[in-house]
Formats: C-alpha cells, structure tokens, sequence
C-alpha cells in the first residue's frame, strides 16, 4: 500500500488518516430488477490492476474521494473528490 | 518410498544418500479426466481424495508457481472445528476428523499438534454468546468446554486479566483444536497423490478456460494446451480471475490477510488463543516462535504484502492481550492473498458450466479445512452432486437469500 496519498485538497497525506470503502460501483435504481440488484451488492469484478475505490479522508478534510490504485502494486494513479467525478449511476 | 523411523535409520546409515523425490517432475499429457486449476492445500488435498476415495487417478494439479508457495504456506497453521451454524460445523468436524488421522493416510509429518484452541470472551454477551456456540458444537458431537476466569488464569496466567477495557471473563476451549506444520500439509498431499498417479504440474500457470458447446474441453497453459474431462478450480486468492477466464463474476473480493512470527521463545504459550475483543490469534511454534495474525488489511489486493497500519494494529491487539510481548521482536511478517466471499463463507459447488467446478471464497478459514475442502471438492467432482456437509456451501445462495452468515461478515463488515 503506498504511504501517501495525494489528496485533492490537502495534497500529499500519510494512508493511515484514511478510510478505504471499497469498489466505486454503479448502483443501480431503486426500481431496477433482482438481478441487477444482486449482482451491484454481491459480485465483483475483483480485477488485479488498476481499481476505482472510495476512500475517506477520515483524518484529513473528511471528503469522500475516488482513489486509482493498483492492486496487484498498491501504486495510486489518481485521486480525486467524489463530488468532481461524474454522477455514478446504472 | 514409505518413511519410517527404521527408513531414518537406514538412510542415516548410508550418509542420507538413499532418499528420493518425494514426488515426480513430470511433462504434460495431452489430456486428463480431471484438471484442477491451483497446487495449494487445497487443490492437492482434491487430487488424494480424487484419487484415494474414488479412483479416479488421471488427474493434474496445474500451478503457477511451485507447490506450498500460496496460502497453505502463509497462514498461522491453526485447526478448529468451532463453527455455530448448522451449514458450517459439521463440514470443519469432518476436517478435524481427517487432521487426526492424516499423518497415518500421508505416512508424512504433519505434526499434527491438539494442544486446545481458547476464545477469550470479555464481557456478559461474549459470554453468552460463546455458550451459545459451545452448545451447538456439543450437539453436533464437538468438544468444547466453557472456562471461567478462573480456570483460564490458571492455563493462561500471563495474560492481562484486568485490562480496563477488555477484562478476561472467560474462554470457549476447543481441546481437540491446535495446529499443523502447513507446509508439510502441502507435501504431505503432494506425495500421497503423485504416489498414486496424479500429475503435479509446477510452474504452469492456467492462461485461458477453452469452451466449446458451453462445455469446458481444456485449459490453456504456459506450457500450452491441455484437454480435460472436468475442470476444477481451488485457486483460492486468485478466483476471480480463473473464474472470468470462463465468463464468472463472483461474490468474491481479494484482500490482503498478514501473518507474523517472533523470535524464538522459552515455552511460552501452551495452546492457542484468540483474543476476542480485538481479532488476534497466537500460537507458540515448536522452534519457540510465536506465530499470530490479525484481521484483513481492508483492501483489495494480490500483491502478497501488507502494510505497516495493520502490523501497528495486531501487534496493539496482541500486547492489550499479553503484556509481556511488548518485549518480543517480531522475526517476520508476510501477506497471503484470501478470497473473502460476501458472507463470509466458502463455496464448493458446480458452476452455470456444468463440467466446472469452484473450490472458493474461504476467507480467514481455508486451512482448517484444507482436509475436508478436498474430501468434499472430490466427491463432488466424482459423483456430481455435493457431499452433505457440504451441501449448503453453495455458489447461488447470494442470489437464493441463503447467506451464510457465520459472523456476520464477508469482504467488509458492513455488507451484512
């Protein structure tokens, strides 16, 4: 795991003042059918390389930002508040 | 060859010269009757049984790198069988059964060690809850004994009875539960299964899952193509990426788990313990080194390392358990990749391809049941449908609303 992040408002910060959610994932409408539902909450893609995450800056501005890493290096390749990436939906 | 004290002896006599390869190195063939995608304790154990229970021997075990080199060789080598949930206890009884008689099926070292495995608990419900527990091990025919403060201080005098936050109520003690030398669980396997003509393919990584008609017919390899009846995976770390080889998506995250070991000790600890307000596990090994781990780093990964975080995270845990390991260095830390399923639990079923098969999701508990995975991954292979212990680890029970939520937690703690 790399030990800074580069956080768009605070810049480079240490990874321990962070959060890490898990897989940016496109949720799917209230309405949409069972299996669409099924597979937003339980399958993944699960990929080795580059993966969008949410991270919260839980230590740090408290925003919420989407995160590039790679898994199989731990490299982060960007990162970016929530608020500034297009709306995520199905 | 079969080892005895008398083969030591013997070889030991002509300067140790006589020993041979405990398993062949051979060159594929161009086709088997069974595949099974991982040389891990897993995969090996499903080629013995394969083989052993229901002869079916033209089997290859296909691995990337060299055998033991996954999560068999980078756990904290603990057995238990002290599961609550009807779907899940008789599965590790029955992998506790084959622990105890696995070195006489092997002929081979596993030290096999039952020296008793205690969950601390610190509080009213903890207590309760372990109670629980225990009776539903005692229904399913497990061992399990309550211990009251008392009783542990007694076999665990060293430990911090009177932490302020997480005093020492008592304990859930597994006698028949303790540890196995995990590399020799790999070999062991190995041995058994080439002895009776299982293929051992190292450094032969599965690059493609070939299909025609909507059935599996061979795997692509770096040493080229090679043609199966049935597919079998247990390449448990690397699941999902095996399994989107044939178009699966599974319920299934990769994360990072660590495990650590001091320098070596005077006998210290007895039995191993799990601290039950934080999650951190040790045992003592027979070098003298204490071997302990902690949760997941929390994250998805398959780099096999962890960071620094969660080392500070386990090592708190530990000394708030024991204050006396303040004063050990630790020897070494490493990372082993785990499937961690949604629930929690593993998966042995069939798959939407009907002749393949997944060996998967085992998350904190892959080698505990090393034994069983194999015993029932083979007698699903073998006879298509699931050993009954095994029968409610199943790949669609996501989708049927049939978690098995064992403790209520799978890749995060927040999905159940």
């Amino acid at each position: 795991m790399a030990s800074l992040v580069p956080c768009p408002h605070c810049g480079m910060r240490p990874r321990e003042e962070f959060t890490v959610k898990g897989a940016v994932l496109p949720r799917p409408a209230p309405d949409a059918s069972q299996a669409t539902w099924f597979d937003h909450v339980f399958l993944r893609e699960n990929p080795r390389g580059p993966y969008d995450e949410y991270w919260h800056h839980t230590s740090g501005c408290r925003h919420w930002l989407v995160v590039t890493r790679d898994t199989a290096t731990h490299e982060i390749k960007a990162c970016r508040d929530v608020a500034d990436n297009p709306a995520v939906t199905a | 060859m079969r080892y005895s004290a008398l083969s030591i002896f013997l070889n030991g006599l002509r300067k140790n010269t006589g020993w041979t390869s405990a398993w062949r190195f051979p060159e594929p063939k161009p086709h088997y009757d069974v595949i099974i995608v991982g040389g891990g304790g897993h995969g090996l154990a499903t080629a013995h049984y394969l083989a052993k229970e229901h002869g079916v021997t033209n089997v290859a075990v296909l691995e990337k790198s060299y055998i033991g080199s996954g999560n068999v060789g980078r756990n904290t080598t603990i057995i238990r069988s002290n599961y609550l949930l009807p779907g899940n206890n008789p599965f590790y009884e029955l992998s506790m059964k084959l622990w105890e008689g696995l070195e006489r099926e092997l002929n081979y070292n596993a030290m096999v060690s039952q020296r008793g495995v205690i969950m601390l608990c610190h509080n009213d419900s903890q207590q309760a809850a372990y109670t629980r527990r225990g009776n539903a091990m005692r229904l399913h025919g497990v061992d399990a004994e309550f211990l009251d403060r008392r009783q542990v201080k007694a076999m665990l005098p060293f430990m911090d009875f009177d932490n302020a936050r997480f005093p020492i109520q008592g304990g859930l003690m597994q006698p028949r539960g303790g540890t196995v030398r995990h590399d020799a669980v790999a070999w062991g396997y190995a041995r058994a299964a080439d002895s009776r003509g299982v293929d051992i393919l190292q450094h032969c990584e599965v690059t493609g899952i070939r299909r025609e008609n909507g059935r599996v017919v061979g795997v692509e390899t770096s040493k080229g193509f090679i043609g199966c009846n049935k597919l079998a995976l247990a390449a448990a770390g690397n699941s999902s990426r095996v399994a989107a080889m044939a178009d699966l998506k599974l319920p299934i995250e990769s994360h990072v788990l660590q495990a650590f070991v001091s320098e070596g000790l005077k006998p210290f600890i007895d039995n191993v313990v799990i601290f039950g307000a934080g999650h951190f596990y040790v045992s003592q090994s027979d070098k003298g080194g204490l071997v302990f781990g902690g949760d997941i780093d929390g994250y998805n990964s398959y780099a096999q390392r962890g960071n620094l975080a969660t080392i500070e995270h386990v090592a708190e845990a530990g000394v708030a358990m024991i204050p006396a390991l303040s004063r050990v260095r630790v020897l070494r830390s490493w990372g082993g990749i785990m499937d961690m399923s949604m629930d929690g639990s593993p998966i042995i079923d069939r798959t939407p391809i009907d002749n393949l098969y997944l060996n998967a999701g085992w998350c904190y508990g892959g080698f505990k049941a090393t034994p069983a995975s194999g015993y029932c991954f083979a007698h699903l292979i073998a006879r298509g449908e699931p050993h009954k212990t095994a029968a409610q680890m199943r790949l669609d029970r996501f989708e049927r609303g049939y978690a098995l939520d064992e403790r209520g937690l799978g890749a995060q703690p927040n999905l159940h």
